[in-house]
């Protein structure tokens, strides 16, 4: 994973509240079995509308997407991460996220902060009076820059610590490899295990 | 300070305590391994060479990509076969029991813990798949997580983990008869929104919730997800003990009882404080209907499609005016009278023997209404068999429905089981985002009683309004069974 320090991009509005992993990548999409190559499926039923957001110059090389209340609730599919990805959302802001949602980005190195409602409208603003306006995204100072004003973004300490120093999850907690055995040592016996397989199951 | 039946399950996995804000590492005891959100995974522990910690700790089974027809042949879809067949050799490889189409324990994930005894009262579970919420109705602590956490767990049987807060949603009072736990739930999302449970577990309790099976918990806890909760627990009490007892894999002798007086230390003290709490009044529910495309824009039956211009706030009316439009609706529309296309009564909501049961019991000796497809999909195997031991795919097939094998069916559109553009469905999963059932689908969720009661009439219609109100299930209805 890249360490992140600032990001800097076009704002993308994204107008709506409540645009759950479904509408992100539809299912069909997920029989692939790599991480790479959703950048096509991204938000592909409304990418049909030429209308739509993604559709528009200077867009399509993407930028930071900045949402309604609740993006990204709904399934845990970590594909909604990589198509963002795929297709250069580099960050996400917006007042209100799935829980997964969020904590699969973080273990991708996709930025999301949580922005107040009047920031969220205030980014919107900008981008629709000037299309192609970039935001400055500080990890450092937590703060989204725009048009001059700059605004706070929440994320918690951890995913942030893990972000600017692109650290691997499981390499972090493999070191702790020995309170995991100790733990283990002390688990109750009438804990359920799936091997061997009991008489009556097929 | 009492503690909740969430904080001491958690107390009791911490491996590590997180210190300066950083995560506490939790212990994982049961990891549910499907074929949409693992291949990754399993290529990210090939990649960086690393083994499966405990596969005594893990299970997987073929699930979501899976037909449900002429299941002895081989998948059509190839991107569906290969995902399949990636999963088979992933389990080889990694030495990972698992259970295929064909084989009697095969079936919906959410389906497959409980019925191998793998799901107990103060246990952790996680699986690839936000509905693993639904193993909360034992008392465990479950919430789907990501494709990284799935490797992260694989290599390690931990994750690391902030700890969530907690809510009490009070359901207190004596379901009528036709109202279900579905309802419930449903009218819990519709009262809290699809944010409304950001960063918490939900603790089901009181009256209505004690006096339920676990199979009606299970759907509640199911959905906890689609109010934004990351788990939905119930206290595990006698119901639950009788439900686990004797399963294949539950403690045995001794290991029983150890079990047991644990377990029953399980319940939330009574000084215990939650961060926050609703309450439901049961006797008032009615059975309940969505008309949108998310699981909060709900109403009851005998209501009337909203109108936007009614919601005060601006983003539930944008929100509202899209959902209608998606769904093809009229304001005022009276719900009773919007005719369907399909039934589907299926998926880990409401595919366990008693949804099945309850609806066979108003589906006995009638004739599906004209024009309507009739799907019921079994969430397992094992539940395919029980039903066919008890004859109710007779009543299903007699009626005029279609009797398939167990999978994620036309919960989601990722197999042959899909609605056209346009159809319209009444449905017992637990999703109706657009397009969720196929490209263009409209779904309305309902519970199993409401699916069977307007499979016969052909709008949708709960069981008070069938001329002979069939005698319902009472391990549905929220009596003491
Ligand atoms: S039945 Fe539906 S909600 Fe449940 S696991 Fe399958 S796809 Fe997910």
């Amino acid at each position: 994973m890249d360490a992140i320090r600032t990001l800097t991009g076009p704002i993308i509005p994204l107008e709506r509240s409540n645009v759950d992993t479904d509408q992100i990548i539809p299912a069909v999409f997920l029989k692939r079995v790599t991480k790479t190559g959703y950048d096509d499926a991204l938000f592909h039923s409304w990418r049909q509308d030429p209308a739509f957001v993604l559709n528009q110059e200077p867009y399509r090389q993407g930028g930071v997407l900045v949402v309604g209340y609740d993006f990204g609730t709904g399934s845990s599919r970590e594909h909604a991460v990589w198509a963002l990805r795929d297709f250069g959302i580099t960050a996400v802001l917006g007042p209100r996220f799935g829980e997964i949602f969020r904590g699969n980005a973080g273990k991708q190195g996709l930025l999301v902060g949580q922005i107040t409602e009047e920031a969220t409208e205030a980014l919107w603003a900008v981008a629709k009076a000037s299309p192609g306006e970039p935001v400055t995204v500080d990890l450092e100072a937590r703060t989204a820059t725009a048009g001059g004003v700059t605004h706070d973004f929440q994320i918690d300490d951890y995913t942030r610590w893990r972000l600017l120093e692109g650290l691997d999850d499981i390499a972090l907690t493999l070191r702790d490899e020995d309170a995991i055995t100790a733990f283990e040592a002390n688990r109750p016996a009438w804990m359920p295990t799936t091997q061997p397989v009991r008489e009556g199951t097929a | 300070m009492g503690r909740t039946l969430a904080e001491k399950v958690w107390d009791d996995h911490v491996v590590v305590k997180g210190q300066d804000g950083s995560p506490d590492l939790i212990y994982i005891d049961l990891h549910l391994v499907h074929e949409v959100t693992s291949p990754q995974a399993f290529d990210g522990l090939r990649q960086a060479g690393r083994g499966l910690r405990r596969t005594d700790l893990t299970v997987a089974t073929e699930d979501h990509n899976t037909p449900t027809l002429a299941i002895d042949k081989p998948i059509q879809d190839p991107t569906s076969r290969k995902q399949i067949e990636t999963l088979r050799h992933n389990a080889a490889e990694f030495g990972v029991r698992i259970h295929s189409l064909g084989d009697k324990e095969q079936g919906i994930v959410h389906l497959v813990g409980p019925q191998l005894g793998l799901t107990l009262p103060g246990v952790t579970v996680v699986c690839g798949d936000s509905h693993t919420s639904t193993h909360g109705a034992f008392g465990a602590m479950a919430f789907g997580i990501g494709t990284s956490e799935v490797e992260h767990v694989m290599a390690t049987q931990t994750l690391p983990l902030k700890p969530f807060k907690t809510m009490a949603i009070n359901v207190e009072g004596t379901l009528r008869p036709g109202v279900t736990a579905k309802d419930i739930i449903l009218a819990v999302i519709a009262k809290i929104g699809t944010g409304g449970g950001a960063g918490y577990v939900f603790e089901y309790r009181g009256s209505a919730i004690r006096a339920l099976s676990i199979e009606g918990r299970m759907t509640i806890c199911n959905m906890s997800i689609e109010a934004g909760a990351r788990a939905g627990m119930v206290a595990p009490d006698e119901t639950t003990f009788a439900y686990v007892k004797d399963k294949p894999h539950a403690p045995k002798g001794a290991d029983w009882d150890a079990a047991l007086e644990y377990w029953r230390t399980l319940p939330t003290d009574d000084d215990a404080v939650f961060d926050n709490e609703i309450t439901i009044d049961a006797d008032l529910l009615e059975p309940f209907v969505t008309w949108g495309t998310n699981p909060g824009q709900g109403a009851s039956l005998s209501g009337v499609v909203p109108d936007p211009a009614s919601f005060e706030d601006p983003t539930d009316r944008a929100a509202a005016e899209r959902a209608l439009a998606y769904m093809d609706l009229e304001p005022g529309t009276k719900l009773k009278e919007i005719p369907v296309d399909t039934v589907f009564i299926g998926s880990c909501t409401n595919s366990r023997m008693e949804d099945l049961a309850a609806a066979a019991d108003i589906l006995r000796g009638k004739k599906k209404a004209d024009g309507v497809r009739v799907m019921v999909v079994p969430g397992s195997a094992r539940v395919r068999l029980e039903a066919e031991a008890a004859g109710l795919d007779k009543v299903f097939t007699d009626f005029g429905a279609e009797w398939r094998f167990a999978g994620c069916s036309m919960c989601l559109g990722m197999n042959p089981d899909q609605l056209a553009p346009g159809e319209r469905c009444a449905s017992t999963s637990n999703r109706n985002f657009e397009g969720r059932q196929g490209k263009g689908g409209r779904t309305h969720l309902v519970s199993p009683l409401v699916a069977a009661a307007t499979a016969i009439r052909g709008t949708l219609s709960s069981p008070w309004d069938l001329e002979h109100t069939p005698e319902l299930h009472p391990a549905t209805t929220g009596e003491e069974a």
